[in-house]
């Protein structure tokens, strides 16, 4: 059975898209990168001298990495930064996919709604292929997809958090509502359980950095994430058990042991 | 003239061009990008596009991000 993620018309094997940043180290990340089998990797632009390296870095990486690119606009705040960044993104990582953030609230880094539907409708007209990181609002996710965006990566709590699926009621009535959409839950993720629920939910990937990232060992943690999706995914296909109130033994009752058919001293006398 | 490069002073003659600056600057190869005043100026244009006096670039390249 095919079971690949598609997204904008390009189809994964992998259903886990990771970010690069905030490991210990540029090889550690490599590595984890490479652990986690994520085809897809978030990057970023940031101011940058000729002396300085770390673009030579990541260049070098990103060339051998054959991963499909996902430069982010982390930081803006307005549609008309996003816009500037989204266009030299473009140029430098020659690709029209662009993680789109509009960041609304500096304490929790939440998606900025009115920005992000005003941002994605210039940047679909620019040619752009826009994976929005928004919020769980039913409402801004179907007017991101009004405006052209094809895929959508709702929040499962605050970018580094790690607090998991924080509103699954929102979550399940995305899923419900746009079962046509690619959802890709993006940010807040800590642990690999959290991933698995999210993929048993019916959420098609799961974006994460800082969980492998910041882990003791990210390489390990990089591993049971690649698993933890997988797991997650068969078991949506499989298709889970209702949940019941009461017991219902496993085991069969018919024919056990040193059971007799007992009368109560009240029948005996 | 002075303008202001990621957010520091740099001073160039009069009427340069974008190209003009980055050589200056020593920026060389194709792993960075260039905005004026916050909006994109495509590599192709860098020879065409004049500068003026406290004009803001932001010279970006890649790094890590989530």
């Amino acid at each position: 059975m095919t079971d690949k993620l598609k997204l904008y018309g390009k189809e994964f094997e992998s259903r886990l898209l990771v970010g690069t940043a905030l490991y210990p180290s540029p090889a550690v990340m490599r590595e984890s990168v490479s652990a986690s089998g994520a085809e897809i990797i978030t990057l970023s632009l940031r101011r940058q001298n000729p002396e300085q390296q770390q673009g030579k870095m990541i260049w070098d990486y990103i060339q051998e990495s054959g991963c499909q690119l996902l430069p982010n606009t982390a930081g803006c705040k307005t549609p008309k930064e996003v816009i500037a960044l989204a266009e030299m993104s473009r140029e430098i990582f020659a690709t029209d996919w662009l993680k789109l953030e509009v960041i609304g609230d500096d304490y929790n880094l939440q998606p900025d709604p009115y920005g992000l539907v005003e941002a994605a409708r210039e940047l679909v007209k620019r040619g752009f292929r826009v994976l929005p990181y928004c919020t769980d609002d039913l409402v801004v996710c179907r007017k991101l997809l009004d405006v052209g965006c094809e895929v959508l990566m709702p929040w499962g709590s605050p970018i580094g958090t790690g607090r998991g699926l924080m509103n699954k009621y929102n979550l399940q009535t995305l899923r419900e509502r746009l079962p046509d959409t690619p959802l890709i839950i993006d940010a807040g993720i800590g642990a690999p359980s959290q991933a698995v629920e999210a993929m048993e939910m019916g959420f098609d990937a799961v974006l994460l950095n800082t969980a492998i990232a910041k882990a003791q060992n990210p390489v390990l943690m990089a591993q049971a994430f690649k698993l933890a999706i997988e797991s997650g995914r068969a078991a949506r296909n499989a298709g889970l058990m209702l949940k019941r109130q009461t017991a219902s033994p496993s085991t069969p009752t018919l024919d056990m042991p040193f059971w007799q058919q007992t009368v109560t001293a009240g029948e005996n006398a | 003239m002075q303008l202001l490069v990621n957010g520091e002073n740099v001073n160039l003659n009069d009427g340069a061009s974008v190209a003009a600056l980055l050589q200056q600057l020593g920026y060389t190869g194709e792993t960075f990008a260039v905005a004026v005043n916050g909006d994109f100026v495509p590599r192709a244009t860098y020879d065409e596009t004049t500068l003026s006096a406290g004009d803001q670039l932001d010279i970006v390249a890649p790094v890590v991000g989530g």
